[in-house]
């Protein structure tokens, strides 16, 4: 098992190129950045198409354009993008284009800090489009995650046709680490249905499916896109009762599908009744905790999402069962944590955030558990 | 060649706006080029513009407000042979003003046709960025403070290479049309035209006013002589197709034994142009070359070639959980800025933490044992500290050995720089 030695983003980047991604735009933003300069040296030559665009509101909708077209298409930003990014976001969210987004998170609000990692996305990628409707985002743990999540993203967005986010943090991204890409069990991908209907409709979908079959621009037969409120033919309406079917369809598609997706590590104990709910860089610093606590005899749970949204509520309501005690850890100020007290209303509910550049310690979780 | 038209869909202007007139000349265009409707793709914008969409029997795309030049940038990379006309209003081209700029330093075989009717028809009448100063238009006084823009003006000092400018009530506006889409390369053409609903409520205008204010603006009539070149898409497929494909990294083997049993932390605290980095990145591979797990986080400002420079490697027999330096084993001490930004490591430093210390860095009082090593007296250069320090960690084998670092120097460098890395590597003594 030789290793080799890479940054998150540059596994990101092979993940991509694994998946069968075609298309890449993006502009350069720390922490970021390092996914482009990867895809520019290594998918150009296996006959991709890598753009560096005008900003980043161009960037993504290159990617859109492309996406319609029938490539498989990524790009990656940080924080400042994805408020760019935002109205593209909802457009590929309504018009159903797949994509997957990058978001390599920085310390904010704004500017922020650009070489300082933070989880302070996370309900903005849920809710910062308008119409607010579901999207997928999936938040690696470490070098092995990006790989594999980034081949998931690509699956996701291929099947459920909906724009899907990488949740990184500077602290992946930008920290080398050894792996054995050839041992990474990788997921068989997945492609887009293409249709083979006679009379196309863009929109329509098939009885007991709740994802329209796919034909690109370009093919012999005709294929609308449009950002406008539409019916499966692609052209806007006004019928009220085709608009509340479209939108159930939009938020039902992701969110009854969340349990073939949800994503996750967990360390169950049986003799415990504290269980830590995390994710992202921090779930690294809760198994040390967790490895710690089992050797002190006092054994603590650990659950570790990597399916972020839609909100994989059965499973966090199966590995919380037992706990009396539930510690959230976020290297923000208190988002998810809202989203475990919503499905867990029973149960204490205990946070613990910090978002200042520095990672939240084992030492730190330790101490947060054993105050209560 | 038929009409392209799609007459389930009439237009659905205005009574008396010149959009109806584009759209037929677009059509007449279209079929004169004896294309059928899956050989092109509308790509419209927002407002009255994008509409235009809808009335034709081809692939169609529709957007967001002055973005249609992003998505026809995206589609047509994907499918190079594909026709793919933009419609836009002059309300897109403002707000899309740095696509527009792109679209035409970059070259792309688009064609952009601009609906310029000097207002926001749809909104209610407010000044777009070709509004006239002295039209009375929905925004006030505002228009009144601004400069009108010449779109073809900017076009052709972007480097668009095909720039027209009509009404759009000439007679030969389908063979404008179709020399643009014929053209192989970006091409935009500025067609002035008239809101009814809107602008012509207030200000007068007429085809004849259009005709006589177009007489008094440069001609611009299609290819932009300075700005001929090689279309973006032939463009990058030919420097793509003798690029060598890049394969995946081969891992590094694992053929020597870690000094050490356990999770080693290690810290280089120096400054921008000590190599920090790339000594960083060494000791990671020395560690590979000893089938170690190995984590490692840069720290540096910005302005890459000044301020503190850290680098902070983890290498383990074990997974690496927590990537972050609790307990080192070793702390390079090479520049004070460096030391200083770590100032809160040292209190907490056991008494089997060795800092390597080079002369003339302060670092805060610890309990860790100190080797002062003075490098510059021994005529070794500021750059080469780093690594003379891990060829310190070698001798003493200390983290790594002198087989794991020669392995790494031989991997990360080649010939002469490989050749003055080893003999400094040799010649540092204890």
């Amino acid at each position: 098992m030789p290793l080799s030695l890479m940054e998150g983003n540059e596994a990101v980047a092979w993940g991509a190129m694994a998946s069968g991604c075609g298309f890449f735009a993006g502009y350069p933003i720390t922490p970021a950045t390092t996914i482009f300069n990867t895809l520019l040296r290594i998918m150009p030559p296996a006959g991709g198409i890598c753009l560096q665009g005008e900003d980043e509101i161009a960037s993504i909708g290159y990617c859109l354009g492309a996406s319609m077209a029938g490539l498989k298409a990524m790009t990656a930003t940080s924080g400042p993008g994805i408020s760019l990014y935002s109205e593209q976001i909802s457009f590929a969210i309504g018009s159903e284009i797949p994509l997957v987004i990058v978001n390599v998170q920085r310390l904010g609000p704004s500017t922020g800090s650009a070489t300082r990692g933070a989880d302070g996305d996370i309900n903005f990628m849920r809710w910062g489009s308008s119409g607010g409707l579901p999207v997928i985002v999936l938040a690696p743990v470490d070098i092995k995650d990006c790989f594999v999540l980034t081949m998931h993203a690509f699956n996701l967005a291929e099947e459920f046709r909906c724009p899907v986010f990488l949740a990184s943090n500077k602290e992946i991204a930008m920290t080398k680490e050894s792996i054995d890409l050839d041992a990474v069990e990788k997921p068989r991908i997945i492609d887009r249905i293409q249709s083979n209907e006679e009379k196309f409709l863009p929109f329509a979908v098939k009885e007991g499916s709740m994802v329209p079959d796919f034909l690109p621009i370009g093919s012999k037969t005709l294929v609308r896109q449009t950002s406008s409120t539409h019916g499966a033919d692609g052209y806007i309406t006004t019928d009220s009762n085709i608009i509340s079917r479209f939108q159930n369809r939009l938020k039902n598609k992701l969110e009854s599908a969340i349990d073939s997706f949800s994503f996750h590590d967990s360390f169950t104990d049986e003799n415990a009744d504290t269980l830590i709910i995390t994710y992202g860089v921090t779930g690294r610093a809760a198994k040390v905790v967790i490895n710690e606590q089992r050797k002190a005899g006092q054994p603590v749970s650990l659950l570790i999402l990597k399916t972020l949204w839609p909100v994989p509520e059965n499973l966090v309501r199966n590995k919380a069962k037992k706990a009396k005690n539930i510690f959230v850890f976020e290297m923000n100020m208190g988002q998810y944590v809202h989203e475990i007290e919503r499905i867990l209303p029973d149960k204490k509910v205990k946070f613990f955030g910090q978002m200042d550049g520095r990672l939240i310690t084992p030492r730190q979780i330790m101490e947060a558990i054993s105050n209560g | 060649m038929d009409s392209l038209l799609n007459t389930g869909r009439p237009p659905v202007f205005c009574p008396g706006c010149s959009h109806e007139r584009v759209t037929k000349a677009l059509d007449k265009a279209l079929s004169n080029m004896g294309l059928s409707g899956d050989k092109a793709v509308i790509v419209s914008d927002i407002g009255c513009s994008g509409l235009f969409d809808t009335f034709f029997n081809t692939h169609a795309f529709h957007g967001l407000h002055g973005r249609a030049l992003t998505y026809a940038a995206g589609i047509k990379m994907a499918k190079p042979d594909l026709n793919v006309i933009v419609t836009m209003g002059d309300g897109g081209l403002g707000i899309g003003g740095a696509h527009l700029l792109a679209a035409c330093r970059r070259n792309l075989n688009l064609t952009l046709l601009i609906l310029n009717n000097f207002n926001f028809g749809m909104t209610g009448g407010q000044f777009s960025v070709t509004t006239p100063q002295e039209a009375q238009v929905g925004s006030g006084f505002l228009n009144r403070l601004e400069k009108s823009l010449d779109v073809c003006d900017v076009a052709r000092s972007a480097g668009a290479p095909y720039v027209s400018r009509c009404s759009s009530y000439s007679s030969d506006l389908p063979d404008e049309i179709e020399k643009a889409v014929r053209f192989d390369g970006f091409s935009l053409i500025d067609m002035w035209g008239i809101c009814p609903g809107r602008y012509t409520k207030r200000n007068k205008l007429t085809p004849q006013i259009i005709d006589e204010t177009l007489a008094g603006f440069p001609s611009c009539s299609g290819i932009v002589e300075e700005n001929k070149r090689k279309e973006y898409s032939h463009n990058y497929r030919e420097i793509i197709s003798k690029l060598k494909k890049v394969d995946p990294p081969r891992g590094i083997k694992a053929e020597f034994v870690f000094p050490e049993s356990d999770r080693q932390e290690v810290i280089i605290l120096g400054s921008a142009g000590q190599r920090i980095i790339t000594s960083g990145d060494i000791l990671c591979i020395a560690g590979l070359t000893a089938g170690l797990n190995v984590t490692q986080k840069n720290d540096y400002n910005i302005t890459v070639l000044r301020g503190p420079s850290i680098s902070e490697i983890i290498l383990s027999p074990d997974d690496i959980g927590y990537s972050g330096i609790e307990k080192p084993s070793v702390i390079i001490a090479l520049a004070q800025e460096g030391v200083d930004r770590r100032r809160y490591l040292f209190s907490d430093l056991a008494e089997n933490t060795l800092i390597i210390r080079a002369a003339g860095v302060d670092t805060p009082e610890s309990r860790a044992t100190m080797l002062d090593v003075d490098l510059k007296a021994r005529g070794i250069k500021s750059q080469d500290w780093a690594l003379a320090s891990l060829a310190v960690m070698a001798k003493l084998k200390k983290v790594i050995n002198a087989d794991m670092l020669n392995a790494a120097l031989k991997l990360v460098f080649r010939e002469t720089v490989l050749e003055s890395a080893l003999e400094l590597v040799n010649r540092v003594e204890l």
